[in-house]
């Protein structure tokens, strides 16, 4: 459950944030989140990275369908991929990287040494 | 607190996120440029996009509405003349603003600082430098404030361009800078003033001097006469043949060394000029005048030919004020309408191909280039130090020392084999000053032929075929521009610089340019022919291309009763008047025995053809793989010996020799004990060429379109190949009237019917938005392709709830 709410409110506050900042407060939010909700650090990490891989996922795959696909395909071209599809699972891997490592930075911030993984 | 995992994970954020927010060689700042709220996916326009809105804008001074149509042509309605250039300026931004950037930054020799270091970046930046960009855009810039009148539209252009960059957010920025990683700067008359230089050295940049002086040194005069000719056999000059001209005004007088010093020079020159602009950035022009039409109104065409890029060099416009109403193509970097018509006439451009580009050698005291020799005594050269910015390096400078001439391009430091002591510098007309971009603001509101001619009166560089044709009736053209007044062979070769005896020593005054207004013969014609024959009174020597013309000139005199959909199958027409000439000498003199199955198929296949060379003909593709290698038959053996840079005769000239004398001279293999006949070379070249389109074959089929496949790449060429335009089906060549080749052709097509109201067509091979993430990046390309037009509608304000409107973006000021 607590994975669960971990998850979306990074998604939630990450997409919030992307508004109004650069990219990479996606790990300001993950790490932010990952100490609100406590939790051992594989399961911040998962947080974090699904958190985003489903955020960016799900955006990218939004302005996809409404694009029709003309840039992505170009843009996939570009970087040897041989379909849109992987390159919006490239673009989500990317960010759910920095944001799974981000909030594992953050719950080993407040995880005490005792409790193990 | 887990220190060892803190500090890892952490450690691995912050180096993922440095990794992720910077440019690695190409690779652009993945996590910025992937990042959908940030990076690329936010151009990727939703195809149900909504331009429309309100934009309330400082520097604005009235009201003013602009209906985008269909095809996303926005139709501007300003209450205030500033206005409309304003939002010219903004919407040119809004559509078009990295490559308006990027080719005013080309301009200006500044692209290492976009793309970093690279040697061939490096050498393109001082060749524009050393070639007087900036300075003669700096000159430019001080003409254009000296005019009020032109310099307050130039003004809002600028205002209306940073307005729109002032507001763009870092996920608005065009894809080119989140692929590059850089952003734009402000925009300025300067940057105006430079695109419009860029045009110059497009159209009047080109020149062979130094190829020239090369061949020079081996060929005679003579030869060079019939090598190089100034007026072709078979020319249709663009004012007709026979007019007579008055005396000239101005003779210019030969220094009395001419053949000592300059005629009889055999002095080499391995220096070269690398990023040369197309000699082929011609185009096609003309009008028919109503005596010849259906309907009794002029008929006016034109199709500028470019290097085909995308996003494309045109914009799509209507700008209607209360003291104009224009239509046509604009050019995003400079304001005004630049091809169009508005109510009452239609002008148009072709280049003039005149030479206006001319070289000196230079003798500096010493490498430091702070004196040269000039008049009897040491001269103070100004010296210039460019810098060069160059992205994550360190600046390089490069020092340029301006003479009485110009700027000296190649010096000790630049250039193969050249010394302080002889050092070369260039005089060209580009670097004068003046102010271009006012004539456009006259032309879009001319009313008539004496309005044309006050506009086009100070238009000084790149020369231009400007044609005109008016609803009163008149049809026009004037070569325009300030051409040099030279003497016999003047500039053809480097010329010595140590005295002011070989300087320019005047121009043609204007009115003694080349013009013809209403010809006996109904129409006039300009297709970068050289403009007039023998009866002109000066010398003017000039990188003219003949074909076209000839096509042109046939195809006219024979039509009556010309309606525009006439006119758009002669803008697209695939005849080559050169290969009816040249195909009968090549078949007269082929051998035909001892010929392959292969051969004899496309031999045949080229014996009944009709010369179009359209998209899926294979004769097309046999004769120039023929003529090709004939020119190298012919020419390599005398070739062979030059080291320095230097260039063949022009395929029109080597069929004009072989046609006049099939005992020529040049037709013989000096490299050989031999004597070749030209039937021996014929088929010589008729073997050779079957060689390579055996090889060919399996790819192509020979089939025209594929063998040439044409290509419209994006401004940054093959590194962006997903951005391009390939193996597009189009058929002809530069030597016919649609003059499509594998990256050039007619980057604008346009007819205008001054008829009441006025009936237009048009089409562009690319799209009104530069963003290849829009679907109207490239969707005017297939139409283009295929021939078709687009009518070009003339709209009025008050149809503005017609169905054509798909968006409407009101402007006020704040």
């Amino acid at each position: 459950m607590k994975i669960l709410v971990s998850i979306l409110l990074t998604a939630l506050l990450s997409f919030i944030a992307g508004i109004y900042f650069p990219w990479w407060s996606i790990a300001v939010v993950a790490f932010l989140v990952a100490i609100l909700i406590r939790q051992p650090i594989v399961h911040s990490f998962l947080s974090g990275f699904l958190g985003i891989f489903i955020l960016w996922t799900v955006l990218a795959l939004w302005i996809d369908v409404k694009n029709n696909s003309i840039l992505s395909q170009k843009i996939a071209q570009l970087f040897s991929l041989s379909s849109p599809f992987l390159l919006i699972i490239a673009t989500a891997f990317i960010g759910a990287l920095v944001g799974g490592f981000a909030a594992m930075s953050g719950s080993s911030l407040t995880i005490k040494s005792k409790q193990t993984v | 607190m887990r220190i060892l995992p803190f500090v890892t994970s952490t450690i691995i954020t912050i180096a993922l996120i440095f990794f992720l927010n910077n440019k690695w060689g190409s690779v652009p700042p993945l996590g910025k440029f992937l990042s959908p709220q940030h990076g690329f996916w936010q151009n990727a326009e939703a195809c149900d996009y909504d331009f429309s809105e309100n934009l309330a804008l400082r520097g604005l001074k009235g009201k003013a509405n602009v209906y985008f149509d269909q095809r996303l042509v926005p139709h501007v309605f300003a209450e205030q003349d500033v206005d409309a250039y304003f939002i010219q300026g903004y919407l040119h931004a809004k559509f078009r603003l990295w490559q308006m950037e990027f080719q005013t930054m080309a301009a200006a020799g500044r692209i290492s600082e976009i793309l970093g270091k690279d040697e061939r970046f490096i050498h393109f930046d001082r060749e524009q430098r050393r070639l007087g960009m900036t300075y003669a855009a700096e000159n430019a810039l001080k003409e254009m404030g000296k005019d009020k009148a032109s310099k307050q539209f130039f003004d809002a252009y600028s205002s209306g361009v940073n307005a729109y960059i002032s507001s763009l957010s870092e996920k608005e920025l065009p894809i080119e800078y989140k692929l590059l990683d850089y952003r734009p700067e402000l925009w300025s008359n300067k940057k105006i003033a430079l695109f419009l230089k860029q045009m110059s050295k497009t159209l009047a940049g080109f020149d062979r001097d130094f190829e020239f002086t090369n061949l020079h040194t081996v060929f005679t005069e003579q030869e060079m006469r019939i090598l190089f000719p100034s007026i072709d056999d078979s020319l249709k000059p663009i004012i007709p043949k026979g007019t007579a001209f008055a005396p000239p005004s101005i003779v210019p007088v030969k220094p009395s060394s001419v053949d000592s010093l300059y005629l009889n020079n055999d002095t080499t020159v391995k220096a070269k000029e690398i990023f040369k602009p197309d000699r082929k950035n011609g185009s096609n022009s003309w009008a028919v005048s109503g005596q010849k039409t259906k309907s009794g109104a002029p008929i006016f065409c034109n199709d500028p030919h470019l290097d085909l890029t995308l996003p494309s060099i045109w914009y799509e416009m209507q700008l209607t004020t209360p003291t104009m109403n224009v239509y046509g193509a604009t050019f995003p970097g400079s304001p005004s309408v630049i091809i169009g018509f508005n109510d009452s006439i239609a002008f148009g451009f072709t280049n003039a191909q005149r030479d206006v580009k001319d070289y000196y050698r230079v003798r500096f005291k010493d490498d430091s280039k702070k004196e040269y020799w000039f008049d009897s005594s040491w001269k103070a050269a100004d010296l210039r130090v460019e810098e060069i910015k160059i992205k994550g390096e360190a600046s390089y400078f490069d020092t340029v020392a301006y003479t009485v001439f110009g700027p000296v391009m190649f010096d000790e430091s630049f250039g193969t084999d050249i010394s302080a002591k002889n050092s070369i510098a260039l005089r060209w007309s580009a670097h004068d000053p003046s102010n271009e971009g006012a004539m456009w603001f006259k032309l879009n509101r001319a009313q008539n032929y004496s309005d044309f001619l006050t506009a086009i009166k100070s238009f000084n560089c790149p020369g231009q075929n400007i044609t005109f044709a008016s609803k009163s009736g008149d049809i026009s053209i004037w070569q325009q521009g300030k051409f040099p007044a030279r003497w016999g062979r003047q500039g053809l070769y480097i010329m010595p610089g140590e005295d002011s005896s070989y300087m320019w020593q005047g121009y043609i005054p204007q009115s003694e340019n080349p013009h013809v207004l209403n010809p006996v013969e109904g129409f006039v014609q300009s297709a970068n022919q050289r403009p007039v024959d023998s009866l002109y009174p000066y010398f003017i020597p000039g990188n003219y291309l003949t074909p076209r013309g000839i096509t042109l000139f046939n195809k006219l005199s024979q039509m009556q009763q010309v309606t525009p959909r006439m006119m758009m199958i002669l803008q697209n027409d695939c005849y080559s008047s050169l290969a009816s000439e040249a195909v009968p000498m090549l078949l007269k003199n082929v051998d035909r025995t001892n010929l392959s199955q292969f051969e004899k198929i496309n031999l045949n296949e080229i014996a009944k053809w009709n010369y179009i060379a359209a998209p899926d003909s294979k004769a097309a593709t046999i004769y120039q793989t023929w003529m090709d290698s004939l020119k190298a038959v012919i020419w390599n053996d005398e070739w062979k010996q030059f080291k320095e840079p230097v260039v063949t005769p022009d395929e029109n000239t080597m069929i004009e020799i072989l046609l006049r004398d099939s005992a020529s001279k040049y037709i013989d293999d000096v490299s050989t004990p031999y004597k070749e006949t030209l039937e021996l070379q014929v088929t010589k070249a008729f073997k050779l060429a079957m060689k390579e389109l055996n090889m060919e074959k399996n790819t192509t089929d020979l089939v025209w379109w594929k063998h040439k496949n044409p290509t419209i790449y994006h401004l940054l060429k093959s590194s962006l190949m997903p951005f391009a335009r390939t193996g597009i089906k189009v058929g002809g060549w530069n030597n016919t009237l649609n003059a499509v080749t594998s990256t050039h052709g007619p980057s604008w097509r346009m007819i205008v019917h001054l008829t009441s109201p006025t009936e237009a067509y048009g089409i562009y091979p690319g799209g009104q938005s530069g963003n290849p993430g829009s679907k109207y990046y490239d969707n005017f390309v297939s139409n283009w392709a295929a021939g078709k037009y687009y009518p070009l509608w003339i709209m009025k304000e008050s149809e503005k709830s017609d169905e054509r409107i798909k968006f409407i973006i009101k402007f006020s000021n704040i």
